[in-house]
């Protein structure tokens, strides 16, 4: 194409996906605009309780990511922004942004609230989910970004209250529409979703009893940032309901609304709101959850599950017909299970909605010439991507089709991943990339510190007496200059600072304001481009955790001073930190050429990296490779994947090898592989894959007629007139406590593709949960209006199999008529689990890092960092991750892929400022920070631990632990915290 | 018995200290005793710093940190658990009251639990009498290691 590339990226959407695509851009060196209608980033997530699996607040982990959002050089965010129209072609759109009005200027916001408290308008709060109320001019939610106010339109009555009551003059109330042109490379739709609104089901009551709630209304009564403070109490009048009750599928695989397929996300939602709602609630509490299937296909979904159940979460398996409400306001469930027709009285029903592409999202994606589903969802042109029909634009997130926080992760990184390789050569072409100048060698100075106290309007100011703060702290050792600002994190003072470090010869700057958690990377920045070391710049936080929280003016001023004091002390103590860098070798390591191997390799090599590909067989593929892939469906997919991946001609492939030795960290890998070669790479991929592991019983291995699901899945004609399919062989049971996630589609794969050669065919399906999600739902339904008949089972009533002949004749109880039946099978086809495979410990071992309980790659963090180790530079994806189907793997490969990137275009890895220093000369070689690091930084070289910079993520448990003080971490070293505390504890202060 | 005690808290920068920023934000009043002290992990916190902290005369003090299963770095919260434990043996030891130290876990959106711990913990310490080591002035605790 003649097209002159731009090395941008528009992503339109700034809840978890966008971001996550958003950041990874960013740090690949593509300028990037994260675009959100909204007045705030952050999407559904900061609406939840807590997240699944791992009961995580989901703030905690998610706020860091907004910060480094906000901070991003390359990042630009566009919040209360509209996408209105997209031209031009692959490589370069104009695209056409239109800024609604936000009547309050996020840069001169303070987020004091002063303008909330003097605003008469109240109105339901969009974001507690109408339970409680908010002003016309209000902060979307407490930690959102841009941290600033905005007025709601509809609400607003124009009475410039606000406008005089704000001490920043940030309220404009005319402040017209703007539309403005960028031009970018790539676009990248993560819209998002919104939840089904029930309230046409009449017969469940929603909208008209006020304690039947949706699904996410309920994350707001649970969390401790909604109505009820996190105390468990049902809408109608605050009471602590003794029982609740779940409605799974509401919304969802429902054939007469028109909406077949699965939600994929409610099951698990649904069992963490019982969970969390038995664990906040202060009495005896019933959870009852009333479902069809129960879908834990998710790493550590069916745990989970099982966990639940045990503490107490009830699974009822029922239909649910209507709720009425009865005279004490509890609320009638009628139902049908399999014992027939029931009634039962809840204090409060939680309906699990489905989600749903919004609606203005997919007007946008037609405007844009994409050709959204039938219901709204924009899914990929091709299985395993995330391109759009209209080249150059991809999508991802629930918008391309229901799924989970982490599964939206994988997916935006994916997109990432695809535009990235579109706009290859124009990589660091729009980045805004910083240059730093080296600081001036302050060690030899007497410490000069400069104080600065911010009035922050009146929020400190209004409290506290900054002018005493002022003059307590002009009189404190090293002091050579103090003064106070009006808001010292406002364009003019910062400059000022700026002239007053270098006029005075400032070596250390304390700011005496807000929080460090925000405002400290700001400081520090404004030191740095005064010639002077960033880290020799210190904060106290004499707002959040004072003025804000102590009302009285003698006692926060005083408290205020002391916290001054405590900062200067540390600061007289700080010493410069250089950052250090490492040169990264611009090329990864792929171990594993399976298909996520294929794709994340393909990946890195369309993206401009070299790459190593080991595998251990011969041949490309994994599973799909010839022999034992012949005759898989997609094995010709997969085949053409690894012709195109090997065909590279940055791709190095490795027949019959595997790594023996690895030396080094990210950026500078050493790795030797079997057959002689030292590979040097700056990042590793671990895609070794999984195996089918080996049925036990079902006269597997003894009867002819037996086989398993990948064994029958190449020979779709059998020879056989009645078939039947055994699911979960092996897989949620004790052994193997987890749901193999991929059998039951392809099992129903099959299945069809069985009756489509031959209609004449029986095909029993014997399952206990028939786990198809998302989209996949249509094979289910498809298979039951083809006459394959579904059978459930239970766990100890497992299908008994005996010989017949060439026949084997399966026994098993029918659950609703509860008698025996006996099928004639000539082919009983097993779908045994998905295990790890040896070679997966054998390789943690190597890179050391870890394997989860059942022997899969462990990951950083398992909603927002699902293919990241923990340890910087390596990665995992495909099945040796956990068990998934082929669409997932190559979306993890291309995942990956974009991970890698990040580092490898950095050209080197600085590690962060804060990381733990060996003493060499008090270090006895003892192993205990060896062992104690959680990330397995430690290691002795001679006789002597040494931590590298570049892995240490500077928690400080080694510092703790160590005991010959021999390790401390830089910024808080025993001596700078001590002179902190004694400045904290003198007797003058208090 | 103790009217002005003087409290240091030791608040992981990922959860307790961001809770204590959100009090902020809601406006959580809480006693202005407590005088909170940024730190990376709880893990980090050595045991020679938190007895220095008494040895400074602090009459109370309490390191928070993440809930079980959601520290960053893993494993910081549960270690920062028993060596707080081991440490209030120790307090014991040396003639002060175990009750003085505390540890604590709260998530990041955990305002109004992060003041009622703070509410909690400066009562405690107010019905204890000002720490001996106060009373006696700059003459230290024995047996701490100053490196």
């Amino acid at each position: 194409m003649a097209v002159n590339r731009v090395g941008a990226v528009l992503v339109a959407g700034g809840g978890v996906a966008g971001i996550q695509a958003a950041l990874d851009l960013a740090e690949g060196g593509f300028r990037v605009y994260l675009v959100d209608e909204a007045f705030a980033l952050g999407g559904k997530v900061p609406l939840l309780s807590r997240t699944f699996p791992t009961n995580e607040c989901s703030l905690c982990s998610f706020s860091p990511w907004l910060a480094e959002c906000a901070r991003h050089p390359n990042l630009t965010i566009l919040t209360n922004t509209r996408v209105e129209d997209v031209a031009g072609e692959p490589g370069r759109f104009r695209v056409i942004l239109r800024r609604l009005p936000r009547g309050v200027d996020p840069e001169q916001c303070k987020a004091c609230g002063e303008c909330a408290a003097v605003c008469p308008v109240e109105i339901p709060d969009a974001f507690n989910m109408g339970f409680s109320t908010r002003k016309a001019i209000f902060q979307p939610y407490p930690q959102a970004y841009p941290r600033a106010f905005a007025i709601d339109r509809g609400a607003c009555l124009e009475c410039t209250l606000c406008v005089a009551a704000c001490p920043a003059g940030a309220v404009t109330l005319d402040e017209p529409e703007r539309t403005r042109e960028i031009e970018v490379g790539a676009v990248i739709l993560c819209p998002g979703y919104e939840p089904f609104d029930p309230t046409p089901l009449e017969n469940l009551g929603y909208g008209r009893f006020s304690d039947v709630v949706t699904g996410l209304e309920f994350e707001r009564l649970l969390s401790v940032g909604g109505p009820f403070g996190g105390r468990l109490a049902r809408p109608s009048d605050g009471r602590a309901p003794r029982s609740i009750a779940w409605i799974q599928c509401v919304g969802s695989r429902n054939r007469a609304l028109g909406r077949e397929y699965c939600s994929a996300v409610c099951c698990m939602a649904a069992l963490k709101a019982a969970v969390t709602a038995r664990e906040q609630a202060e009495g005896p509490l019933e959870t009852v959850i009333f479902y069809q299937e129960m879908r834990t296909f998710g790493k550590g979904f069916e745990r989970y599950r099982r966990r639940a159940e045990q503490a107490g979460v009830c699974l009822w398996r029922a239909g649910v017909d209507s709720v009425r409400q009865v005279e004490d306001g509890g609320l009638e469930l009628r139902y049908a299970d399999e014992q027939g027709a029931g009634r039962r009285v809840f204090d409060l029903v939680v309906l699990s909605v489905g989600v749903q592409p919004p609606s203005g999202a997919v007007e946008l994606a037609r405007r844009l010439g994409l050709k959204p589903d039938r219901h709204g969802f924009c899914t990929p042109a091709a299985p395993g991507g995330t391109a759009a029909v209209r080249p150059g634009v991809f999508a991802a997130g629930a918008f391309a089709g229901p799924k989970d926080i982490a599964g939206a992760v994988i997916e935006s990184s994916a997109a990432a991943a695809e535009a990235a390789a579109l706009l290859a050569g124009a990589r660091g072409a729009e980045k805004r990339g910083e240059t730093l100048a080296p600081g001036r060698d302050v060690r030899k100075e007497v410490p000069r510190v400069g104080v600065v106290v911010c009035r922050c309007g009146t929020n400190i100011a209004g409290v506290v007496s900054v002018p005493v703060v002022v003059r307590s702290a002009e009189k404190l050792d090293g002091v050579a200059l103090a003064l106070e600002m009006t808001h010292a994190c406002s364009e003019d003072s910062l400059s000022r600072i700026r002239d007053v470090v270098r006029e005075y010869g400032l070596n250390r700057l304390v700011v005496a304001a807000c929080s460090p958690r925000s405002h400290k990377p700001l400081f520090q920045q404004v030191l740095r481009e005064a010639g002077i070391n960033a880290y020799l710049c210190e904060m106290a936080n004499i707002r959040d955790h004072c003025a804000w929280v102590h009302t009285n003016a003698r006692v926060a001023t005083a408290k205020a001073c002391k916290l001054v004091a405590m900062a200067v002390a540390k600061a007289r103590l700080l010493e410069p930190v250089i950052d250090v860098t490492v040169p990264v070798v611009p090329a990864a390591l792929v171990v594993g050429a399976g298909p996520s191997g294929l794709a994340a390799a393909l990946g890195l090599a369309e993206q401009g990296f070299e790459v190593h590909l080991v595998e251990k067989e011969a041949q490309a593929g994994g599973g799909y490779r010839p022999g034992p892939g012949d005759g898989l469906p997609d094995a010709q997919s997969v085949r053409s994947l690894a012709e195109q991946t090997l065909q590279h001609p940055l791709v190095r492939f490795y027949p019959d090898n595997e790594p023996v030795a690895v030396d080094g960290h990210v950026g500078q890998f050493h790795t030797r592989l079997r057959g002689g070669q030292t590979v040097r790479h700056g990042t590793v991929v671990l895609a070794t894959g999984a195996r089918e592991a080996r049925p036990d019983g079902y006269l597997y291995g003894e009867h002819p007629a037996v086989c398993t699901l990948t064994k029958a899945e190449r020979q779709p004609d059998p020879d056989a007139g009645t078939v039947v399919f055994i699911q979960c062989v092996g897989s949620r049971s004790k052994e193997r406590p987890y749901c193999s996630r991929t059998c039951c589609r392809r099992s129903l794969q099959l299945a069809l593709k069985m009756k489509e050669v031959d209609p004449e065919r029986n095909i029993y399906v014997l399952f206990r949960d028939l786990v198809v999600y998302g989209a996949d739902e249509e094979l289910y339904t498809c298979a039951r209006s083809r006459g394959i008949v579904f059978i459930r089972y239970q766990p100890r009533g497992e299908p008994a199999l005996a010989p017949a002949g060439k026949q084997v004749t399966v026994a098993i109880t029918d659950p609703v008529l509860k008698r025996p039946i006996r099928i004639a099978a000539d082919l009983v086809i097993l779908a045994a689990a998905t295990e790890a495979s040896g070679d997966s410990r054998a390789l943690a071992h190597l890179f050391k890092v870890p394997t989860d309980r059942d022997g899969f790659f462990l990951e950083a963090h398992t909603t927002l960092r699902p293919v990241d180790f923990s340890a910087a530079g390596v990665f995992m994806c495909g099945d040796a991750a956990g068990p998934k189907t082929l669409s997932e793997s190559l979306l993890e490969g291309r995942a990956v892929a974009t991970r890698c990137a990040a580092v490898l275009s950095k050209g080197e890895v600085r590690a962060r400022g804060v990381y733990a220093r060996v003493s060499p000369d008090r270090c006895a070689a003892c192993l205990r920070c060896v062992r104690v690091c959680p990330f397995n930084v430690p290691v002795i070289v001679g006789n002597t631990s040494r931590i590298e910079p570049v892995q240490c993520q500077g928690c400080g448990i080694c510092v703790a632990e160590c005991p010959n003080r021999a390790i401390h971490l830089i910024g808080y070293r025993q001596e700078q915290l001590l002179a902190l505390l004694r400045a904290g504890l003198r007797e003058v202060a208090g | 018995m103790n009217p002005n005690p003087r409290i240091i808290a030791f608040c992981c920068c990922n959860c307790a200290y961001a809770a204590a920023d959100l009090a902020g934000s809601l406006r959580v009043a809480y006693d202005p005793e407590i005088t909170i002290v940024a730190i990376p992990c709880t893990g980090a916190v050595e045991p020679a710093v938190v007895l220095s902290a008494f040895e400074e005369g602090a009459d109370g003090v309490f390191v928070a940190g993440c809930l079980d299963g959601e520290c960053r770095y893993k494993s910081g919260n549960l270690r920062a658990r028993e060596r707080v434990q081991t440490l209030r043996a120790a307090l014991e030891h040396i003639g002060l009251e175990a009750e003085r130290l505390e540890m604590y876990q709260v998530s990041a959106a955990m305002a109004a639990r992060f003041g009622e711990i703070a509410g909690e913990f400066a009562a405690r310490i107010r019905g204890l009498p000002p720490s001996p080591v106060r009373q006696r002035g700059k003459s230290g605790v024995s047996g701490v290691d100053r490196g």
